[in-house]
């Protein structure tokens, strides 16, 4: 479903990717691990058209995303959550979720309604402005505004971060769900164990390279990941 | 220990006092090189008379200007909270919505009548022309910034060039130019609106796609330098624009149709009523604009861009098409402008105009259509005042200290402008909440 293939990515001097390729396949979770400054979120960056890749390609559904413009993206089938959720702070609930449906034509209340039936406590916001919701109740947000554009393959950028583990187990559910739903998901996590327990497959990143790819069950048992992301001596 | 809220109102309080007390000496008696202080005691002895009500010490003046100006914000402040109340607990219901509804219309009709009768009730001719010159023609560049600046988010500080460029098609079209018009003919103001909204919105599309990638302050600087270069082309293109001596020669507007004819400019009232038609046009087509898709797109661009960008809006585009649409009015009301005064030249067309209208807009609440309407008309009323009419003791060159006076004192009490947008006023009253509760919680801790 997404090809990426040997893709470089400077800035300036500094070469952040390496030519790195991967593949996600249909209805699969597949989930990008590295620590801080591995490269995650530059690929993600290039995957969501904010950084084009100075040589190497990119492939959705057979078409060529390498020049697509950012947002273009949505249109094409692609949504992001972004990186520390960005949530329209004085749009309602409501209105971010309509505004996730901004590239569809028609009405599309009941897609909210289906929003709300997956996430409960968003209906009991629906008239809160984004930005008196608490951090996992924004990222719940950013989660539902990003599928009302009904996209394929949904890109979360570090959906865990700075929630409590509760609420980490319960964005990790509903990830769970928008699978079983048929929406394939790129996961960029720092939270190894638990991504790895919920995805198919898993790289492993490390200074712009890719250095390793299994399924998701043998990463969770590899010495190196065991040691070096699930703080295990070996 | 104070609670916060008392603190806040008490530090509110003496801001405005300090404030109050600089364009007091500021604008008061001047002192001499002999007696430097002079300008200070007589500010405490001499007596001044507030239109002839009552003779009083200037300092006296002044600081019962900062109490009334202190009471009628914190009053009002107070009551907006509690109007929000009310209003909360009456969307709940439908029938109150559909009465809230008759209410906000025949508040616009009873507005919109006042505004027909008008003329008739201001009668002092100074005042018409101002009703044209100062204040119709303002709001029109004011509900104009406003899509800029309020509903997309995008601070322009050359707006003063699209209005230029609507006076000098005018100037154009009807042949005052030393540029020929279109096919040599020389045609009535009429056939200049749609030609000057034209190009002012291509103009907006020209300085738009460029420099609309940029951001924030980049963005002021670039839109700074095209006001800049308009005025510079106006002044120097001697062989187009006729230089920094403009033209006199536009034509009033005239109507033949049949048989009727009608000529313009046989007093300013005829012109009241053509701005004010074209006022209400703008009205409903901007507010229809702001609940339209494109409205929506511009919200989220102005909260967040990258987000924005996430679910699918081009940022890029819809810049532009903000400031495609902000610059119509503009050219519109330099069409009215030119027609109206005969004249176009160049000393009009200046940064201080710009951020005039900015003021406005600020003024009045950015974003709100109500606002910056109204944001206009007590601005601009108030400066025509100060420069007409200016009370005992008030010079009218101290304008711009008393506008700028004004300008802090809503910075500290209403910083959302006059009537902020319905989003605005929610983001501050969602703030009071907060802030009030929080004092309670104190309070409560306290006893």
């Amino acid at each position: 479903m997404l090809q990426v293939t040997d893709t470089i990515v400077r800035y300036g001097a500094i070469t952040a990717l390496h030519g790195i390729s991967f593949n996600v396949e249909k209805g699969e979770i597949v989930t990008l691990l590295g620590a801080n400054g591995a490269g995650k979120s530059t690929t993600l960056r290039m995957l969501s058209g904010l950084h084009a890749p100075e040589s190497g390609t990119i492939s959705f559904e057979g078409k060529d995303l390498t020049q697509v413009r950012a947002h273009e993206f949505t249109r094409l089938g692609i949504s992001h959550v972004p990186e520390g959720r960005r949530i329209f702070p004085q749009m309602t609930v409501e209105e971010n979720l309509e505004m996730g449906g901004f590239v569809r034509k028609g009405s599309f209340d009941d897609d909210v309604d289906q929003i709300y039936s997956s996430f409960p406590i968003l209906r009991d916001r629906r008239k809160q402005l984004g930005s008196n919701l608490s951090g996992g109740e924004q990222q719940m947000l950013a989660i539902g505004r990003a599928l009302m554009s009904k996209p394929r393959l949904i890109l979360l950028d570090e959906p865990s971060m700075g929630l409590a583990p509760k609420i980490i187990q319960q964005i990790f559910e509903i990830i769970g769900e928008i699978r079983e739903q048929g929406t394939t998901v790129l996961l960029v996590e720092q939270n190894a164990a638990q991504a790895l327990r919920l995805a198919d497959r898993g790289y492993v990143m490390e200074n712009g390279r890719i250095v390793l790819s299994d399924t998701a069950e043998n990463l969770l048992h590899d010495e190196r990941v065991r040691a070096v992301y699930l703080g295990e001596g070996v | 220990m104070r609670s916060p809220v008392a603190a806040t109102q008490i530090r509110r309080f003496l801001a405005l006092l300090a404030l109050m007390a600089v364009v007091e000496l500021i604008t008061g008696p001047p002192g001499s090189a002999e007696e430097p202080t002079i300008g200070i005691t007589r500010s405490f002895s001499e007596p001044t008379s507030f239109f002839g009500l009552f003779v009083t010490p200037r300092f006296v003046l002044f600081f019962a200007f900062t109490v009334i100006i202190y009471l009628v914000a914190s009053l009002w402040r107070s009551q907006s909270t509690s109007i929000v109340a009310i209003w909360n607990t009456t969307t709940a219901q439908p029938r109150a919505f559909t009465q809230r509804r008759a209410v906000r219309l025949s508040t616009r009709g009873g507005l919109l009548v006042i505004a027909i009768v008008l003329p008739l009730i201001v009668t002092d001719p100074f005042w018409q022309s101002s009703l044209v010159e100062q204040i119709a023609v303002y709001i029109l560049l004011a509900l104009g910034l406003n899509v800029v600046t309020g509903f997309a988010g995008l601070l322009d500080l050359g707006y003063v060039a699209f209005y230029a460029i609507g006076a000098y098609a005018t100037a154009w079209v009807t042949g005052a130019l030393p540029l020929a018009p279109p096919f040599g003919i020389h045609m009535d103001p009429f056939f200049a609106i749609p030609i000057a909204i034209v190009l002012a919105m291509v103009a907006g599309v020209i300085l738009g796609a460029p420099t609309l990638r940029l951001r924030g302050d980049y963005l002021a600087i670039v839109t700074l330098g095209f006001g800049e270069i308009i005025a510079l082309f106006a002044n120097n293109l001697n062989t187009i624009t006729g230089g920094a001596t403009g033209t006199n020669e536009i034509p009033h507007f005239t109507f033949h149709v049949g048989p009727v004819n009608y000529r313009w400019g046989l007093g300013p009232v005829p012109y009241y009523y053509l701005a004010l038609g074209f006022v209400v046009i703008f009205i409903v087509a901007f507010s229809l604009l702001e609940h339209s898709r494109v409205g929506r797109a511009w919200t989220a661009i102005r909260e967040d861009e990258v987000a924005a960008e996430s679910v699918g809006i081009n940022p890029l585009k819809y810049k532009v098409m903000a400031f495609a649409i902000g610059a119509a009015s503009a050219g519109f009301a330099g069409v009215m402008t030119a027609a109206q005064t005969n004249f176009v030249s160049p000393a009009t067309f200046t940064l201080v105009f710009s951020i005039n209208i900015l003021v406005l807009v600020i003024f009045g609440g950015m974003g709100s259509i109500a606002g910056v309407i109204l944001g206009a008309v007590l601005v601009q009323t108030f400066q025509m005042f100060i420069i007409h009419t200016p009370p005992a003791g008030f010079q009218p060159q101290d304008l711009y200290i008393y506008l700028g006076a004004i300008l802090v004192a809503m910075m500290i009490f209403r910083p959302a402008g006059l009537l902020p947008s319905r989003r605005r006023r929610r983001e501050l009253t969602m703030a009071e909440v907060g802030k009030s509760t929080a004092g309670e919680i104190l309070i409560g801790e306290q006893s």
